[in-house]
């Protein structure tokens, strides 16, 4: 047990290492100078050497490349090419808001994934299902974004219940939170309500019927719990679209948070910010993937008995 | 191929769920139909945008600033005094084009990764499918950032990114698909027989992963044009020319207090068009996949 876990922790370090050179070399080997832009459009071509000397941008990129891990390794992720403040610095005081976002929204999303999907499974064909059916195909076809500005122009604009941006404490999380967690629900409900019943063809199911167990036991309990285990695989991949979306959300709510910070630096071509930035996402992201294959081991005693 | 003239295999498995009665379908199939109007109108004015279009999206009426939808201006006019309908009908080609473009792009890369890491399995498999686990480490919308960083914002590096984006998924789903058939009853024959690694992928693997493709196809051109406007109204592909849905959004957002058309509208084309595109693919999967079919 101890082996698999050693080998799933390298593994999830082997692909930061991956995820660290993959941007490393979209940001510095991709054609565009950054000492261009921050020297202004017109500068002499003496200048702008100047500014990518300052920069260091004129170095080799294998140079580059090993000082920015070294760096890295010591927790210096470099300055900013603008404010010329430490990234590092900038990102932790952003990561909260970004954090609170997304986890309210994964709980949000959770607790009606789960609670949609087992309820449109039980109810097959009748109005709820019916009704799941089609909104999770609207929600799952409208973007993120225009769904926000649709909260947007009815609780705000239009009821004045909300406020439309800024950091005014809970109040202004509800609409980003409802919207995000609105959009990953949606599609766990689908993965939910599938898994059931599939799940119901089962051999096992079969045997729990004809040995007499009530059929709400047969489906809380044991077609619920692998179906959880099924959902949990598909975890991942609401990750990656809540992590993208809070970046979207961040921006139209104009709220603090890396992805904001991410997408302002872009005009600027602040390469370090935006590099800290997206490494920090990806960071998450794979530390949230170890963490639910670690989960397995709990709840799937197939996975455990595997590794033992 | 003597397949034909066998009688057909009786499995157990497959023949216990019957075929779904007739009585569900037609509304299924009225669904469909009226996706597929929706998806035809959009490929028009995709098309043809100058005939279907009341006004030219650049006609700017000083008299008409922010006007709210009537019969003049069905959809309303925006800060410029430009028709909302005509702007819409005009975004249309940007939008269609995106979700084939990216979708031919991304999922032939991802169709070649994953069938060959499925179908060759060994250190092939390893090397790509560690590759791929990299590429979604980075959730797409900050690929995309950092491209736009390199690149700087334009409506190419958003093709890009959106394409570099749906590879894994068609990566993963292939490979799956490449790995089960590989192991298949018939594939054994083929290779007992003699046939050539690449005679079996042509005549065997690919004419099996490819209703999985065309379905995933389907639905990726939903997904692709979702992810792009997403991009777009981040700013990051700014075309002020022929802007596209996603932009006339972050246009309209200015504005999102005292004109509400101006930002319903072009969202409403979006989702009505990927709406359409996911139902022909669900319809698509529905025929192609005999478990969805079953269940």
């Amino acid at each position: 047990m101890t082996q698999a876990i050693f080998a799933r922790v390298l593994a999830s370090c082997a692909v930061v290492f991956g995820a660290v050179t993959l941007i490393f070399l979209i940001l510095h080997w991709l054609p565009g100078d950054a000492a261009q832009l921050i020297a202004s459009e017109n500068a002499s071509e003496a200048i702008v050497a100047q500014v990518r000397e300052q920069l260091g941008t004129d170095r080799p990129l294998l140079v580059q490349y090993s000082e920015y891990l070294s760096g890295l390794v010591r927790g210096d992720l470099g300055n900013s090419f603008v404010t010329k403040e430490p990234v590092l610095a900038r990102l932790t005081a952003q990561f909260p808001a970004t954090l609170a976002l997304a986890a309210f929204s994964a709980l949000f999303a959770l607790v009606i994934g789960v609670l949609l999907g087992v309820l449109s499974a039980r109810m097959r064909g009748g109005w709820l299902d019916q009704a799941l059916q089609v909104m999770a195909l609207g929600v799952g076809s409208v973007p993120a974004f225009w769904l926000g500005i649709l909260a947007i122009l009815i609780f705000s604009v239009g009821l004045g219940w909300l406020p439309v941006i800024g950091e005014g404490g809970a109040l202004s999380m509800v609409m980003p939170v409802t919207c995000l967690g609105l959009l990953v629900g949606t599609h766990l409900s689908r993965i939910v309500r599938d898994g059931m019943l599939e799940t119901l063809h089962e051999p096992f199911v079969t045997t729990l019927r004809a040995k007499g167990l009530a059929e709400r036991r047969v489906f809380y309990v044991h077609v619920l719990r692998n179906v959880l285990i099924v959902a949990v695989t598909y975890l991942s991949v609401l990750f990656g679209e809540l992590l993208s979306g809070t970046v979207v959300m961040e921006t139209l709510f104009a709220r603090q948070g890396i992805g904001r910070l991410a997408v302002e630096a872009i005009g600027q071509k602040d390469v370090p910010v935006v590099q800290g930035a997206i490494l920090l996402a990806s960071i998450s992201y794979v530390m949230l993937n170890l963490l639910v294959d670690l989960c397995y081991a709990l709840i799937d005693p197939r996975v455990a008995a595997r590794g033992r | 191929m003597t397949q034909a003239s066998l009688p057909r295999p009786i499995t157990l498995r497959n023949s216990a769920p019957p075929r779904p009665t007739k009585v569900a379908l037609p509304s299924l199939a009225g669904t469909t139909l009226a996706a597929a109007s929706m998806l035809t109108l959009v490929v028009l004015a995709a098309l043809f945008p100058s005939w279907l279009a009341p006004y030219a999206p650049s006609d700017m009426d000083g008299g008409a600033i922010l006007l709210g939808p009537d019969l003049a201006h069905w959809f309303g006019t925006d800060q410029f005094g430009r028709d909302v309908l005509s702007s819409v009908i005009f975004g249309a080609r940007q939008s269609v084009l995106i979700g084939v473009l990216a979708v031919s792009i991304g999922g032939s890369a991802g169709i070649a990764i994953g069938i060959s890491a499925g179908y060759l399995g060994g250190w092939v498999d390893m090397v790509l499918m560690r590759f791929v686990d990299i590429w979604l480490a980075v959730p797409n919308i900050l690929l995309a950032i950092a491209l736009c960083t390199a690149l700087g914002p334009s409506w190419t590096t958003i093709i890009l990114a959106v394409s570099l984006s749906s590879v894994p998924r068609f990566a993963r789903v292939l490979r799956a698909r490449a790995l089960a058939i590989r192991s298949r009853p018939f594939v054994l024959a083929a290779r007992a027989a003699g046939a050539s690694r690449w005679a079996i992928l042509r005549g065997h693997v690919l004419p099996h992963c490819l209703p999985p493709m065309l379905v995933m196809a389907t639905l990726g051109i939903g997904g692709s044009i979702l992810i792009a406007s997403s991009l777009s109204f981040l700013g990051l592909g700014v075309n002020d020319e022929t802007p596209d849905w996603g932009y006339l959004l972050t246009q309209g957002r200015g504005y999102l207090t005292v004109a509400w058309w101006s930002v319903t509208f072009p969202g409403l084309a979006i989702s009505a068009l990927v709406i359409s595109v996911n139902v022909l693919g669900d319809a698509l999967r529905r025929r192609l996949d005999p478990r969805a079919r079953a269940q």
